[in-house]
């Protein structure tokens, strides 16, 4: 099976992976991401015309699309799923939605699984901007726990908190009880690791989300006084 | 691209419609839009962030509409188009992303078009082909222009443009002020027939000598227009009578409002196609919908000897038609195609064709 993960919850990423069987080992093929937060409508198309080439796919050899639909900034957000769908549409190929803290959490836990820690749960976190953070609490097998939420670093729970969020708010984290893991301290959503977390959840009979995106906050629009009180005349 | 009438499937995402349109060459075939304006109504005015939500979850489904409208696959289209700007950048940033995705999976070539231009270019799909010495007047809730059309593909000037609001803006202001709901527009032109246009004398914004100067020498705004000042009259105007205890006379305040922003925009476009020897006026934008608009335009152009030009309103409001149909005389003059590397541009300005 060959799908193409696309995410654009933080930094913009796409990565195109294959397993050769249902529950095997996905191998990445090809991934492309950038560092930036706000260039996602400039380079992701360009990024995954680029991730076809290099590993000279297709779009007709891909099975299926994986997105992050979030949480994440709005207008980056949407620059990820708009492509997916489309993609879709135009391929003809079936889209689904992860949770984009997922690819986080399964970095985790590849990590854990190789360490000597033994976090029974930990919490991934990025930044929401308004000062707040997106953030989910995951058991040690990845099974998503509480969340996602958005809110101050001081809601969050107390034990490790993994992803570029819980770096950026170490020290309230810290004053909050949390701790923040260190070599997680900038890490960032990635397509890589959310289409590998895709491939093992669909090799194993498991579903994927719809593509709707998580934006966890209203349009932040008022109703005009004018327009809740009675007409002037 | 050689094709003399090529297949075009254009996008417009740049406000809150959600429009997907295919011509070929000079052609309609579809003209599919949809609107997220209700969601607006209980807010006055369109929500940015409401529109791009809107245009995510529209866009895939208008897409098939079109292209079902049409009678036409994915693989027939000869090139793409889409609003790359001006416009609510987080609106346009979807449809952009969109376009870029469909040209990524075809393999079409996809051309970032100036919106503006696409309500100018939208007149070939009616009637033909523009004449020369073109003028357009463009009204709507977010632009109020007037270009001068040296060519369509390839040379567009801006003579004038509103310097605060759009004069579609001043109508939905207006008719938050007065309690009349949102879109403005089609109420207070329809309150407008009840009421006495020359009841209050409201400001024509920018007509002073100090603007205006002369033909010869003009002044620094002559054919700018403004109508932020009008809508703060208008507000003013209703305290006064609400302070006195008085009903306010609503249908001569929006008989007069209207008549204000009619006269000094069709006085000034006139001015502008007569002074610059421009022949032939096209009007766009939704804003041309309004009746006294339309039948005041008509009358000044008649006495100066321009020939007026309004595509059906379907073609007038933000669609992806209009999109499809410049890009479409892009295609036939030969200009390349911008790629899908590029950034949507909120303020592109209208001498930028397409990117």
């Amino acid at each position: 099976m060959l799908i193409l993960a696309i995410d654009t919850s933080a930094t913009a990423s796409a990565a195109l992976l294959k397993t050769r069987s249902p529950g095997s080992a996905a191998q990445l093929l090809a991934s492309f991401h950038t560092e930036e937060t706000n260039t996602h409508s400039e380079v992701l198309a360009p990024g995954i015309q680029g991730l076809l080439a290099e590993s000279g796919s297709s779009g007709g050899d891909i099975d299926a699309i994986v997105v992050g639909v979030g949480p994440g900034p709005f207008t980056g957000l949407r620059v990820g799923i708009a492509t997916a769908r489309a993609l879709g549409f135009a391929w003809g190929t079936p889209v689904h939605g992860a949770v984009s803290l997922d690819a986080l959490a399964y970095d985790v836990m590849v990590d854990n699984s190789s360490s000597s820690v033994d976090d029974h749960e930990f919490t991934v976190a990025i930044d929401a901007r308004r000062k707040e953070l997106y953030w989910a609490r995951y058991a040690d097998d990845g099974t998503l726990l509480d969340g996602p939420h958005v809110g101050a670093a001081e809601t969050l729970p107390s034990g490790p908190v993994h992803g570029a969020g819980a770096g950026m708010y170490a020290d309230r984290l810290d004053a909050a009880g949390a701790n923040v893991v260190e070599r997680f301290a900038d890490r960032q959503p990635s397509a890589a690791s959310l289409g590998a977390w895709a491939l093992r959840i669909l090799g194993a009979g498991g579903k994927l989300l719809p593509t709707t995106p998580l934006y966890l906050r209203e349009s932040d629009a008022k109703v005009p006084a004018q327009m809740k009180g009675a007409p002037a005349s | 691209m050689t094709s003399p009438a090529p297949l075009v499937l254009g996008i417009e995402s740049s406000c809150d419609e959600t429009g997907v349109g295919i011509v070929r060459g000079t052609e309609l075939l579809a003209n599919t839009v949809s609107s997220s304006m209700d969601e607006h109504v209980r807010f006055g005015g369109v929500i940015p962030e409401i529109a791009s939500r809107a245009h995510l979850d529209a866009f895939v489904p208008t897409l098939q509409e079109a292209l079902s409208t049409a009678g036409v696959t994915l693989d027939d289209v000869d090139a793409l188009a889409v609003t790359s700007g001006p416009g609510l950048s987080g609106a346009l940033m979807v449809g952009v992303a969109a376009a870029k995705a469909v040209a990524l999976a075809t393999g079409k070539p996809l051309y970032a078009i100036n919106h503006l231009v696409a309500h100018v270019g939208v007149g070939v799909l009616d009637g033909g082909t523009l004449p020369s010495s073109l003028g357009a007047l463009l009204v709507s809730g977010g632009h109020t222009e007037i270009l001068r059309v040296n060519s369509l593909a390839s040379d567009i000037e801006l003579l004038g443009a509103t310097i605060d609001d759009a004069a579609g803006e001043a109508y939905d202001k207006v008719a938050r002020l007065l309690g009349l709901g949102y879109p403005g527009g089609p109420v207070i032109d329809r309150l407008a027939r009840e009421g006495d246009a020359k009841a209050i004398r409201f400001p024509r914004g920018l007509t002073l000598p100090k603007f205006l100067g002369t033909a010869e020498a003009p002044g620094k705004h002559r054919y700018d227009f403004s109508f932020s000042g009008l809508k703060t009259a208008v507000a003013r105007c209703v305290e006064q009578y609400q302070a006195r205890g008085e009903e306010v006379p609503v249908a001569d305040i929006a008989a007069s409002f209207q008549e204000a922003v009619v006269d000094v925009v069709t006085k000034k476009a006139v001015m502008a196609c007569t002074e610059q020897g421009l022949e032939n006026l096209l009007l766009g934008g939704g804003v041309a919908a309004n009746s006294r608009l339309r039948e005041l335009l008509a009358a000044r152009c008649a006495s100066a000897g321009i020939n007026l030009r309004i595509p059906p309103m379907g073609l007038c409001t933000d669609n992806g038609a209009m999109v499809a149909a410049l890009a479409a005389q892009l295609v036939m003059n030969g200009v390349r195609p911008t790629g899908i590397g590029f950034s949507a541009d909120s303020g592109q300005p209208v001498s930028q064709i397409s990117l």
